[in-house]
């Protein structure tokens, strides 16, 4: 009951997390790589720089994150916030 | 046989069947209810599927002609996902014994079913409030205070959206004397307009009355607000078909209207940023609808034939894949008595079938290739590079990254912590539900073909393919590498802990400044009617105390008592005065 972070180690089990995780990036690598090996069509020229849509997602998320982590200083409230009078 | 059941569908309004169909459930009981409630959705999909095409159905009333039912391609194809919708929802609460529920569901769904293929404004009006009345039972039945006020603000605004919808309609009938929604001659985008400015006021009402139940920015809140209180399956069944008929609606009155780019732009990204901050599990979901309706509106906005197939089809692969992930959320809240990620996790051990279909579930609606969010949202991406709204596309580009955060939903409920709740897997026939949802958004993705041939336009002459190189590798960078962030954020602590709380959206401005504003204003009037009241008090004892005067026995004339015979004879006098004065 306690408002505290959950920023611990996933449950999964570590072993399985980091056997995950690494195939993850081997996916990143390997899907930035194969922009190389064939020609994009885009309707705009950066579309078709390799490894476009891998850096602006990431760029993107990272964003989106830190944009919402200040949003909430502006929005976030108490639960009972409507409750109250 | 196929024949007669078409000829028997053309003479039924669809829709009916579902709406009066429902009434009949009261006087079933047990496996016969279940079997009944069952037969409807799969009776009314069998003849959505097969009713001819045309304008079938027009009923004379006073001197309107209102048309029950047109058939084409765009009302078809959400006529079938209405259908199996109600037949999911209906397999999902087949444990509840709520026959309130149980009715206001169906009669919901055929309301639904009924306004896709009215053919004129009245009759859409009277089946757009049928919806907005018959669901609001849903929030209602969980029988608490806190639902009870939802409900009500649910409906004032749903309720708020039909007046509007009349309204428009008369203005547009005074100024055009045609109730038409869509003819044969321009089955979509009647009334689109090129600037709002010019616009006759009778369709910008049409266009706002849309716009509230498609959730627009700043009118999106009462969607956020009223899903995550309803019931476990009320959520369900609420996420199916309120808003994309109001999709339906736009892309049928408003296709090609280009302020609905911009709109519909704004509406991808700004609900994702509030998902990745909201703790309710449910309402995150109600944020990624919300995104997900965006996507929708640009494509309606575009009103290219790809764009509209977009439309069309992301709507169609959306209501599965939404409502599978509410149901999964359905599950975990009936199990662990609680959908706050901040107590969640860990829940993939006793609930692993609800796992899977989840992330599958997730998949789908982030787009991945081989699940049935990429065949369709993929083509809206692309009608949007071809128009060259460049930023638009960026824009969406950036909510279909940022979308994978709803991995967050599968993350904070079965994995991330282990919260140690002792929970079990979810009832029979939820797994039965979600297993069917989650087979149709695989099913979808991988042979899209039988889904493109439900698209209003005809695909093949259109010439566009989902899986060809450039799509699949740029959409799975974009997500993969949104997995990447994801990863890199939550080992820097970057990202947002789930937190209680309550974040503040444009409800605000009803639910505290307008409260405000009313209690300053009423504090404002009450101060003026007590000072009034005080000053009207003194007024008229002013006048009592003057009259008492006047009377009283010991200071004046009137008070002292007069004989009889005196008194007489001043009436008397007074007579005879009035006899003069009637004379002269």
């Amino acid at each position: 009951m306690s408002d505290d972070p959950h920023h611990g180690p996933p449950s999964v089990g570590a072993v399985a997390v980091k056997r995950i995780l690494r195939s993850l990036y081997v996916a990143c690598a390997v899907l930035v790589l194969l922009d190389f090996t064939y020609e994009k069509h885009g309707h705009y020229t950066w579309e078709a720089w390799p490894g476009f849509h891998a850096g602006y997602g990431f760029v993107s998320c990272v964003l989106l994150v830190i944009l919402a982590t200040q949003l909430r200083k502006v929005v976030r409230r108490d639960e009972d916030y409507y409750d109250r009078d | 046989m196929i024949e007669l059941v078409a000829a028997i569908a053309a003479k039924f309004p669809p829709g009916l069947l579902l709406l009066l169909g429902a009434l009949l459930i009261p006087l079933l009981k047990g496996r016969a209810r279940a079997a009944y409630m069952l037969a409807l959705p799969v009776v009314g999909l069998v003849m959505t599927w097969l009713i001819p095409a045309g304008t079938l159905i027009t009923v004379e009333m006073f001197d309107y002609s209102l048309i029950l039912t047109r058939v084409d391609k765009l009302s078809r194809i959400f006529g079938i996902i209405f259908h199996i919708a109600a037949l999911l929802s209906v397999i999902y609460s087949l444990h509840i014994k709520d026959t309130v529920q149980q009715v206001a569901a169906l009669m919901y769904a055929g309301s639904g079913v009924a306004a896709v293929f009215v053919g004129d404004l009245v009759s859409l009006f009277v089946f757009w409030e049928a919806t907005a009345i018959t669901s609001v039972f849903l929030i209602w039945a969980r029988r608490t205070e806190r639902a009870y006020a939802t409900g009500m603000r649910y409906l004032l605004i749903q309720v708020g959206s039909g007046v509007l919808l009349l309204a428009g309609t008369i203005i547009h009938y005074r100024a055009t004397g045609s109730l038409a929604f869509g003819t044969e001659a321009q089955p979509v985008g009647l009334f689109a307009f090129d600037d709002i400015a010019d616009a006759s006021p009778g369709i910008v009402l049409i266009f706002l009355s849309f716009g509230i139940k498609a959730a627009f920015p700043l009118l999106h809140n009462w969607l956020q607000d009223a899903y995550p209180e309803a019931t476990i399956t009320g959520t369900v069944w609420l996420s199916a078909f309120t808003t994309k008929l109001a999709i339906y609606a736009l892309a049928r009155g408003f296709a090609g209207t280009d302020l609905l780019i911009p709109i519909g732009a704004a509406m991808t990204a700004f609900p994702i940023f509030y998902a990745v901050i909201e703790n309710d599990l449910r309402r995150v979901l109600a944020y990624s609808l919300n995104n997900q309706l965006g996507f929708m509106v640009v494509g309606i906005g575009i009103g290219t034939e790809l764009a509209l197939n977009g439309t069309a089809g992301h709507a169609f692969a959306h209501i599965i894949y939404k409502g599978l992930l509410f149901m999964s959320m359905g599950a975990v809240l009936l199990r662990a008595g609680t959908i706050k990620g901040s107590e969640l996790g860990g829940l993939w051990r006793r609930m692993p079938y609800t796992t899977v279909f989840c992330v599958i579930g997730a998949a789908a609606i982030s787009a991945f290739p081989l699940f049935s969010g990429f065949v369709t949202k993929s083509m809206i991406l692309t009608a949007a590079a071809e128009g060259h709204h460049t930023i638009v596309f960026a824009v969406l580009l950036f909510a279909s990254a940022g979308l994978f955060h709803h991995s967050k939903i599968p993350y904070f409920a079965f994995f991330a912590h282990d919260s140690g709740k002792k929970v079990e897997e979810a009832p029979t026939n939820m797994l039965i539900a979600m297993g069917a949802a989650a087979f149709l958004c695989v099913a979808i993705g991988i042979y899209p073909a039988p889904l493109y041939e439900l698209l209003p336009f005809d695909m093949e002459k259109l010439g566009w393919t989902p899986y060809d190189m450039t799509h699949v590798v740029t959409m799975s960078q974009l997500l993969f590498s949104s997995a990447l962030a994801f990863v890199f954020l939550q080992k820097t602590g970057l990202y947002p802990a789930e937190l209680r709380s309550t974040n503040v959206d444009s409800e605000w401005i009803y639910r505290r400044g307008g409260k405000r504003l009313v209690l300053v204003l009423g504090h404002f009037v009450g101060g003026w009617y007590r000072i009034g009241r005080a000053a009207a008090g003194r007024a008229l004892m002013q006048v009592v105390d003057r009259v008492g005067r006047l009377h009283s026995p010991a200071t004046s004339l009137l008070g002292e008592p007069w004989a009889i015979s005196e008194a007489t004879l001043l009436v008397a006098a007074m007579l005879i005065a009035f006899l003069l004065l009637a004379f002269f």
